[in-house]
């Protein structure tokens, strides 16, 4: 029977079936991190039990972390107290941890993948929603609660019911300007916040297979923006090539032997998904959002809507009233106070390299407040021997050390009540960048054109 | 884990779309590292002021509406993964969730916890609202062997859906663990003859 990508590496998993079609799934990798873990160990240790596969379990600080003198003790009580649980416990349980002052040290969904530890054809969870960042490379990947997290760690393995599946097709030549984020805050204003719940979604499409892998993990990071369990892409040649020569890939022969197994995982032709949709990329303009919830986003050029579901008006002029802004605005000229580009949808090299490419040589507005913060040590240690930290502080930018940040506001990185940030990051609900905080989603280019004119402006016309 | 099979009781409405989970435990409150005291920042900046006081406006605030079920609007609970949204709700008192649609994390994470989502039609969830709306006292009574969830004093009833395994633990209160713990001997088989070929870091 023909199968899916998905179909391949689930049927793959599958150590036994419960009640109800309920599957046993085997976990090849589980990531795990500060906050969304000591009560799944407390609960190990109350039963007194192992973690069952150490070897597959990788463990970084990232959500809590201060984005400055990382060298120094956590001077948050609290953060400190969350990242020396997860020291003791990996120490405790032989976990690897790359926690702070390590030189992989990073946001996890950021280090997965340049430590070569996501690979194709696995299955990877965290107790994280944004673990969808990992299909990228053609795994499952997806987020899990922390009982969850206690479950892999006691057993390697997840009770799962088989989600259904979607297509979403992306075809032809994206205009200048228009990034790989555009294409993913485009689809969920199409698809809505819950449009995906209870799917599994395979990008393809002309356009997917053009982005980087980069692009790749921008796009399936934000599936769960629109609900879906997770997102997937294909793994091809630029896969392998992003995959060969990593830390934890496989070496000589045994890469090339993953390769041909790699190789069979693509869907097959004749394979039916549950839904499918197509869009062209000759539609999709530079994206920003209005509201506070990922699905309510907009053409920079087009004014913010009406409400189309008369039921859904309160939560909409809610919403509005939150942001501060009215239907039938546009947001093109809208002065903005603090710009954010950082988190694991926008803080790898690719990103980067294109900040600095459009702020070289220019001035941030005085009235802006710009923070770059890299998604890894790694990352970080690659923009200054490229000279980019020069470039981002001569034009104004305050370059950080790496970490959540910004995205949820756990640590010092907040933004005040009532500013408006223009940020890089995957959600604008109420209160993610500090109590009162108002975020606009946008991609790193049309976040760094913010900073410099001090308003958002089309990057498409620059 | 608390079993869970026939709860009767009034309800708190929620009447607000794609609630998500910063809303119900906002990320500065994640900092606990055990499972207690959540519910005290349930709704954290909807239910307070900056100062630390009350908004009057807001319906935990609001004396007349009580009891251990929350009904609440479209696409409850989006967002994070975070469990501690199930736990704040827990640790508040709810029961029950009634919404017309959820959010698959946070579904798995409140059964994980003995907190049952009952998930209801637009046009069911639009009646429960109505009655509560009219009389606050108004009582909800969900039947998890019946899968059924009905509004007292009135002929309305709806049957919801339930996983059949999920149904299983909570009627009798076991977790995923236990049962995940008793398959270890196959989990090690399947490891031998299926393992991911190409393990580098194991
Ligand atoms: S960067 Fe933001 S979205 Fe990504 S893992 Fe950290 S907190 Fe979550």
């Amino acid at each position: 029977m023909a199968k899916t990508l998905f179909d391949k590496i689930w049927d793959n998993h599958v150590v036994n079936t419960v009640e109800g079609g309920t599957a046993v799934l085997y976990i090849d990798r589980h990531f795990i991190h500060e906050v969304t873990s000591p009560q799944a160990f407390d609960g190990l240790a109350s039963r007194n039990i192992p973690v069952f596969r150490t070897a597959q379990t990788i463990a970084t600080a990232d959500h809590n972390v201060p984005t400055v003198n990382q060298h120094l003790p956590i001077s948050e009580p609290l953060s400190k107290f969350q990242v020396d649980k997860l020291i003791e416990n990996c120490d405790k349980y032989g976990v690897s941890l790359y926690g702070l002052g390590h030189p992989y040290q990073g946001i996890v969904h950021v280090i997965g993948p340049e430590l070569g530890i996501t690979q194709p054809g696995m299955t990877i969870v965290c107790g994280d929603s944004h673990t969808s960042t990992h299909g990228a490379f053609g795994c499952i990947a997806f987020g899990i609660g922390t009982s969850q997290v206690e479950q892999v760690l006691a057993s390697q393995c997840l009770l799962q019911l088989k989600p259904k599946q979607m297509r979403i097709n992306v075809e032809g030549t994206l205009h200048q300007g228009v990034t790989a984020k555009d294409v993913i805050l485009y689809i969920i204003s199409k698809l809505t916040t819950s449009g995906g719940t209870g799917y599994f979604v395979e990008y393809a499409g002309s356009t997917i297979r053009n982005l980087s892998m980069e692009g790749r993990m921008t796009i399936c990071n934000m599936s769960i923006e629109m609900g879906a369990k997770g997102g997937l892409i294909a793994p091809d040649e630029k896969t392998f090539d992003y995959v060969n020569g990593k830390k934890y890939a496989p070496k000589d022969a045994a890469f090339d032997q993953a390769v041909s197994y790699w190789k069979t995982l693509p869907t097959d032709e004749d394979a039916s998904f549950d839904v499918e949709f197509t869009f062209q990329a000759s539609d999709i303009m530079p994206m920003v959002t209005y509201g506070t919830n990922p699905g309510m986003g907009m053409g920079i050029r087009q004014s913010i809507p009406q409400p189309l579901d008369p039921a859904n008006r309160n939560s909409f002029d809610k919403s509005l009233a939150y942001m501060g802004l009215q239907a039938g605005e546009s947001l093109l000229g809208k002065e903005i106070q603090h710009v954010f580009i950082g988190s694991c949808t926008n803080s790898r090299m690719e990103d980067l390299r294109l900040v600095a490419e459009y702020v070289k040589g220019k001035q941030k507005a005085p009235h802006v407040k710009a923070m770059i913060v890299p998604g890894s040590k790694q990352v970080e240690a690659q923009v200054i021997s490229e000279g980019l930290d020069l470039i981002f502080k001569t034009a104004g930018f305050d370059f950080r050390e790496p970490g959540c940040s910004a995205c949820l506001g756990m640590n010092e990185d907040k933004i005040p009540a009532n500013e408006y940030c223009v940020s890089t990051s995957n959600r604008n609900f109420e209160g993610r960048q500090g109590p009162g905080a108002r975020t606009i989603l946008t991609s790193p280019l049309m976040a760094a054109a913010a900073a410099i004119n001090g308003k958002i402006i089309d990057v498409s016309l620059d | 884990m608390e079993k869970f099979t026939l709860l009767q009781s009034t309800a708190v409405p929620l009447p607000i779309e794609d609630i998500d989970t910063d809303q119900i435990i906002p990320a500065r409150f994640l900092k606990a590292t055990t499972r207690e005291g959540f519910g005290d920042n349930l709704f954290r900046d909807w239910r307070y002021q900056p100062d630390g006081s009350q908004k009057a406006d807001f319906i935990l605030n609001n004396p007349i509406y009580k009891g251990a079920i929350l009904v609440a609007g479209r696409n409850f609970g989006c967002g994070s993964s975070r469990e501690h949204a199930a736990w704040a709700i827990a640790d508040y008192g709810f029961k029950a969730v009634v919404s017309s649609f959820f959010a698959d994390i946070f579904k798995g994470n409140a059964l994980n916890n003995g907190l049952l989502p009952v998930t209801v039609s637009d046009s069911f969830l639009n009646k429960i609202f109505e009655a509560i709306e009219n009389d606050s006292n108004a009582g909800l009574e969900i039947n998890l062997e019946n899968q059924s969830i009905s509004i007292s004093n009135s002929s309305e009833v709806e049957y919801f859906e339930m996983d059949p395994y999920k149904k299983i633990c909570l009627l009798n209160g076991y977790d995923d663990i236990d049962f995940l713990l008793s398959q270890k001997t196959i989990i090690s088989t399947f490891e031998e003859n299926n393992r991911y070929p190409f393990n580098p870091i194991n």
